[in-house]
């Protein structure tokens, strides 16, 4: 156990701050419109759209990721879209891999957005309307100062969620070093080859890493009523 | 002039309005809780989505095409709580609409809202969370006039207030009533409020509009609700006409004659406005002799409405045009003989000055 980190553990760990961060990324634009529809709709559909958004939390990584193997795959409608647009097949690429974190991580940030967003009173919407305000406008200066909270959640847990996950990756993008082979998968490689050592740094960085972001979520990030 | 045509299911009532409010001094909705008034203010406001038109001073802000964003009817609104934004300062706040209409049609600047609203003091506390209730209302009343609105609307400002904050924040909208040419359609259950702010009263119940007029007139009808509430009554538009320094009294003269009243602290001229409660007017046939009371005035009566088996409710008319209510037992009204067309004497035995 000389030096802490190999080569190998070094470009699992860049692999998936990269993936982390481009999800949190994707997550953050494609939810917060989820999220504030889930919010403010009163129609029949948001049961169905929520639950929808929240079965990543109870199925098993394999299962979304066996059903999004098979649909980003040649013969699934994905992997025909991505073909015919001469892209090629997304399985065991990092976009695939970024694809798949993105729908497994969706309801660790659309559900604490979609709780900032309902916390929001109507009448703040209401008075920013007849002070001009178009609803766009209401957004950026009404809803997102109100809803920063749980933006931040939003945001750690995505990251941290995607930093964490394992069943998916293995399942969507296997194990190609630099690509695909991210901090969890290493480390799985490394108890199957019986590198406990290896092993050992790496986990008992996931934890430090996982406790810091944690700790930082909660020193920071006051809930309720400001001051 | 405002035409609104509206038709709105709640659960509770259905909002069913097709009426004219003029866009000119106080207009005041009025009504109990239920009745539609905060509905019917909304849906002018484009806050609530009825079916049906509004036209503002020829101006089409809803018909069957049309829909006008809330953020683009020129009004100011003011809502029953203050609902200032909890994470910008007090000047934020007050500027918010000010900032968002482009400077050509800016007529109110922000100097002059925190000179009549007195914010000056508030406006360097950076948290809306420190102000009291009032002063909270205080501001959102400036904000909405900061958004330079053609009409200014209010949904019971006061209500969420306790008393010595209502009592703080009334003689502002006095002054916003004399001092702004804006026209203000102002939501109330409390008609001592309305009595001291408006000139147009229109009254809903249960989704409609059973009366709307100038408050005077609509205050001395028999026929409407107003009129069976205990305190009802009329206002007299009246001016400060002379002080006894001696007896410490004023004699404010109106069009169908005068009231001798306790000194009020305004010069010879000021227009006042007062409010005579029916009961505290009694009614004799001859005018009375050695009476303590000082203000006796030659009246006609116009109309007798029986209220229930015990009272009645006279209404009688002075000089021209302004008419006197009276609360007296049916007992008294049998036995004196009263009828449409009579001359009697009206007995004022108090006089409350709203203004």
């Amino acid at each position: 156990m000389e030096s802490a980190f190999s080569a190998a553990d070094l470009s699992a760990i860049w692999l998936t701050l990269k993936l982390a961060t481009v999800v949190t990324f994707i997550l953050l634009l494609i939810g917060t419109p989820m999220a504030w529809w889930l919010a403010r709709t009163r129609s029949g559909w948001k049961g169905a759209i929520g639950a929808l958004v929240a079965l990543p939390i109870v199925l098993p990584p394999t299962v979304i990721g066996f059903y999004l193997l098979v649909m980003m795959g040649p013969d699934g409608p994905i992997g025909h879209l991505t073909q015919s647009l001469g892209i090629g097949l997304l399985p065991f690429t990092f976009t695939g891999l970024v694809i798949a974190s993105v729908f497994y991580s969706l309801p660790f940030v659309v559900q604490p957005l979609q709780n900032a967003f309902e916390a929001i009173p109507e009448r703040a919407l209401e008075t920013a309307a007849t002070l001009r305000a178009t609803a766009l406008d209401t957004f950026f200066s009404v809803v997102v100062p109100l809803a920063r909270p749980g933006f931040l959640t939003a945001a750690v847990l995505g990251f941290a969620h995607t930093v964490g996950e394992f069943g998916v990756v293995l399942m969507i993008g296997g194990n190609i070093p630099g690509q695909t082979r991210v901090v969890s998968v290493q480390i799985y490689d490394h108890v199957e080859a019986m590198q406990y050592g290896a092993a050992h740094w790496l986990s008992a960085g996931m934890v430090v890493f996982s406790f810091v972001v944690l700790l930082l979520l909660y020193t920071f990030n006051p809930t309720g009523r400001r001051r | 002039m405002i035409r609104a045509c509206f038709k709105l299911a709640r659960p509770e009532f259905t909002l069913d309005v097709d009426t004219q409010l003029p866009v000119r001094g106080v207009t005041a909705l009025f009504g109990p809780s239920g009745s539609g008034k905060t509905t019917l203010l909304r849906c002018i406001a484009g806050l609530e989505r009825a079916s049906g038109s509004l036209h503002v001073d020829g101006a089409v802000w809803q018909d069957e095409t049309t829909f006008l964003p809330v953020h683009r009817r020129p009004l100011g609104y003011v809502f029953q709580e203050a609902s200032l934004f909890p994470h910008l300062s007090v000047r934020a706040n007050l500027e918010y609409g000010y900032t968002r209409i482009r400077p050509g049609e800016r007529r109110v600047q922000p100097g002059q809202v925190i000179d009549w609203l007195g914010l000056g003091p508030l406006i360097a506390r950076a948290d809306p969370a420190e102000l009291s209730g009032g002063e909270r209302q205080r501001v959102a009343i400036g904000r909405a006039l900061l958004a330079s609105p053609r009409i200014l609307m209010m949904d019971e400002p006061l209500s969420a207030l306790d008393t010595a904050s209502r009592q703080e924040i009334i003689p502002y909208l006095e002054r916003l009533h004399r001092e702004l040419s804006i026209p203000l359609l102002y939501v109330s259950h409390a008609l001592d409020e309305v009595v001291r702010l408006a000139d147009h009263l229109v009254l809903l119940e249960q989704g409609r509009v059973i009366a709307s007029g100038p408050l005077g007139e609509t205050l001395a009808r028999l026929d409407l609700p107003i009129a069976r509430f205990d305190d009802a009554g009329v206002v007299i538009e009246a001016v400060v006409a002379q002080h006894d320094e001696a007896y410490q009294l004023t004699r404010l003269d109106f069009s169908g004659g005068s009231l001798w009243v306790g000194r009020v602290n305004r010069p010879p001229g000021s227009h006042v406005r007062a409010r005579v409660l029916a009961r505290d007017v009694s009614i004799a046939t001859i005018e009375p002799q050695g009476s303590s009371i000082s203000n006796i005035l030659a009246a006609r009566i116009s109309e007798i409405r029986d209220e229930g088996a015990d009272k009645a409710l006279v209404r009688m008319t002075l000089g021209n045009e302004q008419v006197l209510l009276a609360r007296i037992t049916r007992r008294s009204s049998d036995l004196l003989g009263l009828c449409a067309g009579m001359p009697v004497f009206a007995q004022v035995k108090s006089v409350v000055l709203t203004t």
